[in-house]
């Protein structure tokens, strides 16, 4: 008698687990994905399923402040989920870890070079290019058509004159320049631009005292020496559309997420007065950084071809357009940008033309922490805590530091143990 | 004696609390301490074969960058300011909701007290909007009394002092409690002899109230002091360590360094430089108090 009640009980419990489970978690694909483009992809999920019905996408919103903490913790623990959004300096991260599958058959036929370049690690595509931020120049036309220029500057020279001009007509709290001292992106833009590769010897030390590093740096401290732009810090910068508005300043260097503020926050009247324009160089045209997100599969994915399939589904040239249309983010697809969406969009044009020239960070897994310190050092030369000199020989020592594990690991196997 | 009684049958009723302290406690302990002696990073996170015993490196380097010195100034500045505000703070509201002449005691109690229970990320959310540069009340009352705005939260200047009004509000009301329990226990005769002999007020908190309350004031102290050195939530809930790296604590540098860049082995180092630095505070507090009484 009390077997039978046993089985029964055993009976019902497994119909409860059964029952619990449905649909069957073998066909559930996880995808992590950060911040607001979250809700945007739950709405491209949807079409993804009706065509493979076989499979259920499951998205994980989770916040850009903690997400880089939130996927190495995952992987530590083993649950990384099937699909990652992964922001373009991580992959190199997650080479190191053999935390992702190489992509056979991702299609990056048309996607901007610059950026799949990012993605490759040691001859193999990790991930695949899903929105670009590529950072270029936002101005106000009107006040350089006072300053007397039809056109915004190509040429750092050209763009010194033309701040030079803006600051000779401007009041006393008026500046050409607004550029957040805080962040590394802009000097590191200058420095690529200039031809400095940062590092040196296969990435295996820090390469700040070479010429080229040294011209760009220079050129960035001018700028506030020169008193073309304030050295304000980023978190200094609280009326930032305001200011523009007003004219504080006419050339702010941001990336496409401010064509949407901007066009929300700004006031009617200076609606028709700013525009965009890619990025001057030391000679011309200059290089951008290849920003973004990219999408990439997980090696403990069970289901690495319904991973594969999803991504290539998102990185289709209709459903980049109809990201864009919910995000604002800018499709990596050259044949996405023929879209009139895009094609016939205000202020866009200029993102096109700069993705031509962009391109990775230094593809290592240091550099975020190296970001870091190249954002201390320069932070404290404008500041002037530092001389020039004394800031470059210290951010040079400190990313030797940060390099010395490498170096060890290239010395044990030159063939490439460390990507 | 029996022949039995080879342990004695005590062990047996801590066993099971000594083994859970030495599983849980004891043994992640240990391996920290040993964490702390490896280069343990990204590297040896993939492929343990690339970790290195390094011996004191970790500590070496940690007593020679700028950004610990940074966090640990940060703390201190944060205990030796926020801990006392945060002990009278709470001796004034216990002595007020103790006074005799305090109608509803057990309402305000619970009141003052609800800080304390509620969770730091819906406090950290108002705290944010109180501290809005432009439409927070904060300016708002600075703006009623002339006082130009505030970047609370922006500015590196204002930054710690407002996490530290901030932690003050939230965590008075534990000490509160403790500081009632013990002003109820001073025997009332006491008072009513020092009115008798023609003591006003002030002196008999003075001559009185505090002495008697010597023993609850270290317990107070020590565990305002143990917790305000592990000043975590409070910057990685509002300001991420910034502006200027102005709130960055010792606490939240071992966070960054273990978890955003994966540092586990300096990481490691950094809680056993904390440990020791609580440990020193706490016994040279503790010294002083009862050298004092």
């Amino acid at each position: 008698m009390l077997d039978v009640i046993r089985g029964w009980i055993l009976g019902a419990w497994l119909f409860l687990l059964v029952a619990c489970s449905a649909p069957p978690p073998g066909n559930t694909l996880h995808f992590w994905v950060m911040g607001r483009e979250g809700e945007a992809v739950r709405a491209l999920a949807v079409e993804f399923e009706r065509r493979h019905p076989d499979i259920h996408v499951k998205v994980q919103q989770i916040p850009w402040s903690a997400a880089h903490e939130k996927l190495l913790t995952a992987f530590a623990g083993d649950a990384l989920p099937d699909v990652i959004q992964l922001g373009n300096t991580w992959i190199p991260e997650f080479a190191a870890l053999d935390a992702l599958r190489p992509l056979e058959g991702g299609d990056t036929a048309d996607m901007f070079p610059g950026l799949v370049e990012g993605s490759r690690v040691a001859g193999r595509l990790l991930a695949l290019p899903w929105y670009v931020d590529t950072r270029l120049l936002f101005y106000r036309r009107d006040i350089l058509a006072r300053a007397g220029y039809e056109r915004p500057p190509a040429t750092w020279a050209g763009w010194r004159a033309a701040m030079a001009r803006i600051r000779e007509q401007a009041g006393p709290d008026q500046y050409a320049l607004l550029l957040p001292i805080t962040e590394w992106q802009v000097p590191v833009i200058l420095s690529l631009q200039a031809g400095s590769g940062l590092l040196r010897d296969g990435a295996q030390w820090g390469d700040f005292r070479g010429p080229a590093f040294r011209r760009a740096f220079g050129f960035y401290l001018d700028l506030f020496r020169k008193g073309f732009a304030p050295a304000l810090a980023e978190a200094q910068m609280s009326n930032l559309y305001q200011d523009f508005a007003q004219g504080r300043f006419a050339f702010y260097i941001t990336g496409p997420w401010n064509i949407g503020e901007f066009q929300r926050r700004l006031p009617p009247a200076v609606w028709d007065e700013w525009e965009t324009a890619p990025l001057p160089g030391p000679e011309g045209p200059g290089l951008s950084l290849a920003g973004g997100s990219s999408l990439a599969v997980a090696r403990s994915s069970r289901r690495p071809q319904a991973a594969l399939a999803l991504i290539r589904f998102l990185a289709e040239p209709e459903r980049q357009v109809e990201f864009h249309r919910l995000t604002g983010d800018l499709p990596t697809r050259r044949s996405a940008w023929e879209s009139p969406l895009l094609r016939d969009a205000p202020h866009t044009g200029a993102f096109r033309e700069q993705l031509g020239a962009v391109t990775p960070t230094p593809g290592i897994p240091e550099w975020e922490r190296i970001a870091a310190q190249f954002a201390h050092y320069s932070e404290k030369a404008v500041r002037g805590a530092l001389s020039e000199e004394q800031a470059l020989t210290e951010l040079d020592s400190a990313v030797d530091r940060i390099l010395a594990k490498r170096r060890w690991l290239l010395a044990r196997s030159p063939a490439g143990a460390a990507p | 004696m029996s022949r039995h009684a080879l342990v004695s049958p005590g062990v047996g009723f801590v066993a099971p609390a000594l083994i859970l302290i030495g599983v849980f406690f004891f043994l992640p302990v240990l391996g920290a301490l040993l964490l702390s002696f490896t280069d343990f990073d990204i590297y040896a996170l993939g492929r343990l074969d690339r970790l290195r015993f390094v011996g004191l490196e970790n500590y070496r380097r940690l007593l020679a960058d700028p950004l610990f010195w940074t966090a640990l100034r940060n703390t201190v500045y944060f205990v030796a300011v926020g801990g006392p505000l945060s002990v009278l703070a709470s001796l004034g509201a216990a002595l007020l909701v103790n006074h005799r002449l305090v109608r509803y005691p057990g309402l305000f109690r619970t009141l003052l007290f609800l800080p304390v229970v509620t969770t730091l990320a819906a406090v950290a959310v108002v705290w944010r909007y109180l501290y809005h540069p432009r439409h927070g009340f904060l300016n708002y009352a600075l703006g009623l009394l002339g006082f130009a705005p505030i970047d609370w939260l922006g500015d590196p200047r204002w930054a710690m002092p407002a996490i530290i009004l901030m932690a003050v509000w939230k965590n008075f009301g534990f000490n509160m409690v403790v500081f009632i329990a013990g002003l109820q226990s001073i025997p009332r005769r006491l008072y009513e002899a020092a009115e008798i002999d023609g003591a006003d007020g002030f002196r008999q908190f003075r001559h009185i109230t505090l002495p008697m309350l010597a023993p609850t004031f270290l317990f107070v102290t020590l565990v305002t002091l143990i917790g305000y050195f592990q000043l975590f939530a409070e910057p990685y809930l509002m300001t991420q360590g910034g502006p200027a790296e102005s709130t960055l604590s010792v606490a939240l540098l071992m966070f960054q360094e273990g978890f955003r860049w994966w540092n586990l082995g300096y990481a490691a180092a950094v809680a056993f430089v904390l440990f020791l630095i609580v440990l020193a505070g706490a016994g040279l507090e503790s010294r002083r108090r009862r050298g004092r009484g």
